[in-house]
């Protein structure tokens, strides 16, 4: 028996960073908002305390922040020839649960995609030619300008320490030459900068490359943000991704809106309320509510003028297909959109080891870091590599979490005492630089549902077919390359080389950041939705998050998910209250 | 979005339908009592948590026996609905019911006997705006033979002083009004003054000297620059009243509980007016405190660690903390009082900060209470209590285990 409750303006499935932003903004324009959130209510004060948010055994290991796999998981495969199974245990990538979502366990590198990002296909085709047939690269239908002042926005709400590369158009020394323009400067500076960082932007720029430092969501100093929401100075103690900060030093929902948001009557947050599907009118143009279930096993209707759609990727995505919402996609014609573009992140590293350094791991933090983006995007020509795309190197000392981090040389045991000996011998004096690269859609990368496995309410699960392609393989092995030139610069007595080979796998750490299944675009023949994320097929439907990536660039996504949920947030405020209807026409 | 558009509608049928000036007049006479009502933060009693604003029922723990807060919205049998204005004041002004009994001193007439006639009724008027609720309050459970409400007849004749203000023509006016609402309306002396054994403010020098509340010491009025807010200036008074915190400290406890349903909705003109007589009370010289205990290395060598480990990362190596988000303990009040109180509180229990329009981030320190000794708080404690410059006694390990519970 589904109770009917009475409606509301907008129901938000999903209380992470997105549901955060747009619940903030459409209770500011007097709408009455009501948010539905599978996980538990937390905070900073009751959950999240300085005495115990540093337990890797809890939170990393046990997984307490992680979402929840035995009521609802996702089935994986690498190509079509397999059959997906499902996923029981975490391992590639660690969605949140609970208020706050992901954002509560991020590392906070807070980046603006490139100018050239946005417009992938027509600029890597203008530049080097057509693509190969299988990228199924696209344009986002939107422009670096156009997010601008959205991406101001979300990083003066968060407080992100940084130094800028360009603002309004003038290259400034020692941040980022090849960003896109900034209004303004970034609102905090950046993080005091420890001794491994700077030996990598020492040798980058020896090779004549331009390091900057890392763009932080952990804060450089005290900071109180545009809605009077004040965040503490960073403690450098190391626990920020897959943890929750016990500081108020890393921008999440908790530290920077939710503490005006929960004192709004218009605003109103159910919790333990997981969204199954969203209902559609009769005649199937519009979405009038959601349906969902408590903990006690009762569904209910939840009317709502509004719905947005503001969970994590592969929900959003497993949402919309089995609400029979738009065309799911099909590889084999490459037409429908649902689905279609997943789309990853990919990542290498090398270990430098040292005698006669020491960096002290333990003070650390999620985004305290010098980075390069002289490989990023197209900053470089690509002309005879045979790939598009690129990515980030770094010299980041985030941890020295003591089950996490103890690299060890090459030729080291896995066990026994001679691991034991060689983690002592290097704990203290080792460091690393990653490579984090862009993963470019393909037709055969996609999600679907599966036609065997179902979750715990009946639905068919969501099945995720992905592996990197020669596109992903070449440049990670380009980018790599560049990190052990930089490596090597950097003198130290031996380096091991961690190149990212082979298949996809789901099962070691690698990124958060998955991507795609309900992209954005210019027409609602190869998109899910407009450049306002409305849906094309229900004008009163939005679809939040990384999802809207048509392709994953090679940055962190969280920045450009806070923007497009800014930029969605005040198209409703201002166009669609005025007219609800479609913001883009068809 | 249909149901915005019928509010809309809902709002511009009101504006047009009031035009008649009887009604603005009763609807700024309210507004004024709302004020009045915050000035005196009668929600802090009289306001259940979860329960109808101002229908009563809140149990008050005093030495003597639990009583509860009155009914205060108009229901005509639980409230105040068959009560007249005249009744009203007899009671803010005379601490007499209704039906001529006396009223418990937890009420604090003995403060609002100050207000004017005028102010009173306004309250009134604002408490008759409100939706009756049926909510009939408990008898008081009080130590035989307090129940004998006759009684307090005796103790008015030694406590009690009829009196509604008189403003001082020698003093400002700010003075004057600032003294009207801090002895009148808003009671600061019921927790700031120390009570003597029958549970009466002690007057004369003693008078806003500090008191407790709810077990948290109220840190003196007059106080010098150690225990008390001898060298705070007005300005971060009346930031600390408004915002809920300054350079200094930040509002927890009772305290944050007065800033959030009182003072930060007070003007600032009140405000400057509240700072200006609390810093005309006289000062006590505390600056120094006198003979400390010789505090032995091991205990010293034993807080400093704890110090660095557990505390440091919030309240800085220097004590000095974070302005307006972690309060620095360097100079603290709290941390200094000779009563250690409330730094072994904190520590054991925690403390969260008030959150305010201006600064809504409620700040926390977490509990210690499960992580650290008897012997580690009373260390780290007597540390923050003689480190950074500041002066006070040590804590023993008795004295924290007396603390826990």
């Amino acid at each position: 028996m589904v109770k009917k409750l009475p409606p509301v303006d907008v129901v938000l499935v999903g209380f992470g960073w997105t549901g955060a932003i747009m619940a903030q903004e459409l209770t500011d324009e007097g709408l009455n908002v009501l948010a539905l959130e599978r996980g538990v209510w937390r905070d900073t004060s009751t959950d999240f305390s300085v005495t115990n948010a540093q337990d890797e055994v809890r939170y990393r290991w046990r997984s307490e922040l992680f979402e929840e796999l035995s009521r609802n998981s996702l089935t994986f495969r690498n190509d079509r020839s397999q059959t997906a199974l499902p996923m029981r245990k975490l391992g590639s990538f660690l969605p949140g649960t609970n208020v706050g979502g992901s954002g509560v366990h991020w590392n906070g590198l807070c980046w603006r995609f490139l100018p050239s990002d946005f417009n992938a296909r027509s600029h890597n085709e203008d530049r080097y030619g057509p693509l190969p047939e299988n990228m199924t690269v696209q344009d986002w239908g939107i422009t670096y300008d156009e997010l601008e002042p959205h991406y101001d926005k979300f990083e003066y709400l968060c407080g992100i320490s940084g130094k800028a590369g360009n603002l309004n158009g003038e290259i400034q020394p020692g941040g980022n030459p090849f960003e896109g323009p900034r209004s303004r400067d970034y609102p905090n500076p950046p993080m005091e900068m420890v001794y491994g960082p700077t030996l990598f932007a020492d040798a980058a720029a020896n090779l004549g490359y331009h390091p900057f430092p890392t763009p932080s969501a952990n804060m450089s100093q005290a900071y109180t943000n545009p809605l009077g929401v004040g965040l503490a100075p960073c403690t450098y103690c190391g626990f920020c991704e897959k943890f929750a900060c016990g500081n108020y030093s890393k921008a999440t929902a908790q530290t920077t809106i939710l503490p005006v948001l929960m004192q709004k009557p218009n605003f109103t947050l159910r919790t333990e309320s997981m969204v199954l599907r969203v209902l559609k009118s009769r005649d199937g143009q519009h979405a009038r509510g959601v349906e969902y279930v408590d903990t006690n096993g009762d569904v209910y209707e939840q009317p709502a003028d509004i719905v947005v759609l503001s969970a994590y990727v592969n929900h959003n995505v497993h949402l919309m297909l089995v609400s029979d919402i738009g065309e799911p996609y099909d590889p084999d014609t490459g037409q429908g959109a649902v689905g279609k573009n997943y789309a990853y992140q990919i990542t290498s590293g090398v270990n430098l080891f040292y005698d006669d350094k020491v960096f002290n791991p333990f003070v650390g933090a999620g985004a305290l870091g010098m980075i390069i983006d002289d490989f990023n995007g197209d900053n470089f020509d690509h002309t005879g590599l045979g790939f598009i795309g690129g990515g980030f190197l770094v010299q980041s000392q985030t941890n020295g979490r003591p089950i996490e981090t103890h690299p060890t040389p090459e030729g080291t045991p896995r066990w026994g005492a001679g691991w034991k000996k060689a983690v002592r011998e290097n704990y203290l004096s080792s460091i690393s630089v990653g490579t984090h690269g862009a993963v470019m859609s393909h037709r055969g990368n996609y999600l679907d549902l599966d036609p065997t496995y179902r979750d715990v309410y009946g639905r068919p699960m969501l099945r995720m077919t992905f592996d990197f392609t020669d596109n992903e393989h070449r440049m990670s092995n380009y980018l790599t390359d560049r990190a052990v030139e930089i490596a090597k610069e950097m003198n130290p007595r031996e380096m091991k080389v961690n190149r990212r080979t082979g298949h996809y796998s789901i099962v070691p750490y690698q990124t958060t950041h998955n991507t795609g299944g309900t992209i954005m675009g210019s027409n609602p023949r190869n998109s899910v939705v407009n450049k306002y994320l409305q849906s094309w097929d229900m004008p009163n439907l939005f679809v939040l998050g990384a999802g809207a990536f048509p392709q994953n660039p090679g940055y962190n996504p969280t920045g450009t998910v806070g923007a497009l949920a800014y930029q969605a947030a005040q198209a409703i405020r201002e166009q669609y209250l005025r007219a609800p209807g479609p913001l883009v026409q068809a | 979005m249909k149901r915005m558009l019928l509010s809309l509608g809902v709002g511009t049928v009101l504006v047009a339908a009031a035009p008649a000036i009887a009604q603005d007049n009763d609807w700024s006479e309210i507004q004024r009592g709302l004020y009045l009502v915050r000035a005196g933060d009668c929600a802090a009693c009289h306001t259940v948590k979860g329960q109808a604003p101002y229908s009563g029922g809140y149990s008050l723990e005093t030495p003597f026996g639990t009583i509860y807060s009155a009914n205060l919205t108009p229901d005509q049998d639980t409230g105040l609905g068959s009560w007249s204005e005249a009744d009203f004041y007899r009671a803010m002004n005379e601490g007499i019911s209704k039906d001529g009994s006396h009223l418990y001193p937890a009420f604090p007439y003995t403060h609002f006997t100050y207000a004017t006639r005028d102010d009173i009724d306004a309250i009134f008027t604002y408490l008759n705006s409100l939706d009756p609720v049926r909510n009939r309050v408990p008898e008081p459970d009080l130590t035989w033979p307090l129940g004998w409400r006759f009684l307090m007849t005796g103790w008015n004749v030694m406590n009690f002083e009829d009196e509604t203000f008189q403003p001082d023509p020698d003093r400002s006016e700010a003075y004057n009004r600032g003294k009207y609402l801090v002895e009148g309306l808003m009671h600061c002396g019921m927790c700031h003054s120390p009570k003597n054994v029958i549970g009466a403010e002690k007057g004369g020098d003693s008078r806003f000297t500090g008191g407790t509340a709810e077990g948290w010491l109220a840190p003196p009025l007059t106080g010098g620059p150690r225990e008390g807010i001898g060298d705070w200036s007005e300005e971060d008074l009346v930031a600390f009243l408004k915002e809920g915190r300054n350079a200094r400290t930040i509002a927890f406890g009772p305290m944050a509980d007065v800033v959030k349903h009182s003072t930060q909705y007070m003007r600032d003109d009140d405000l400057q007016a509240i700072a200006a007589y609390i810093k005309a009370l006289p000062e006590n010289d505390d600056a120094d405190a006198g003979e400390t205990d010789e505090i032995d290395d091991d205990t010293q060598a034993l807080g400093e660690l704890i110090y660095a480990t557990q505390c440091s990362a919030c309240h800085a190596s220097d004590g000095s903390g974070v302005a307006h988000m972690l309060p620095p303990l360097k100079g603290s009040s709290f941390v200094q009082a000779d009563n250690p109180q409330s730094v072994v509180k904190l520590i054991l229990e925690g403390g969260q900060g008030v959150a305010t329009d201006q600064y809504p981030t409620q700040h926390a320190m977490p509990s210690f209470a499960w992580k650290l000794s008897d012997d580690e708080v009373a260390a780290v404690a007597t540390f923050v209590r003689n480190a950074f410059g500041n002066q006070a006694p040590a804590v023993s390990a008795e004295e924290v285990a007396d603390y826990r519970h």
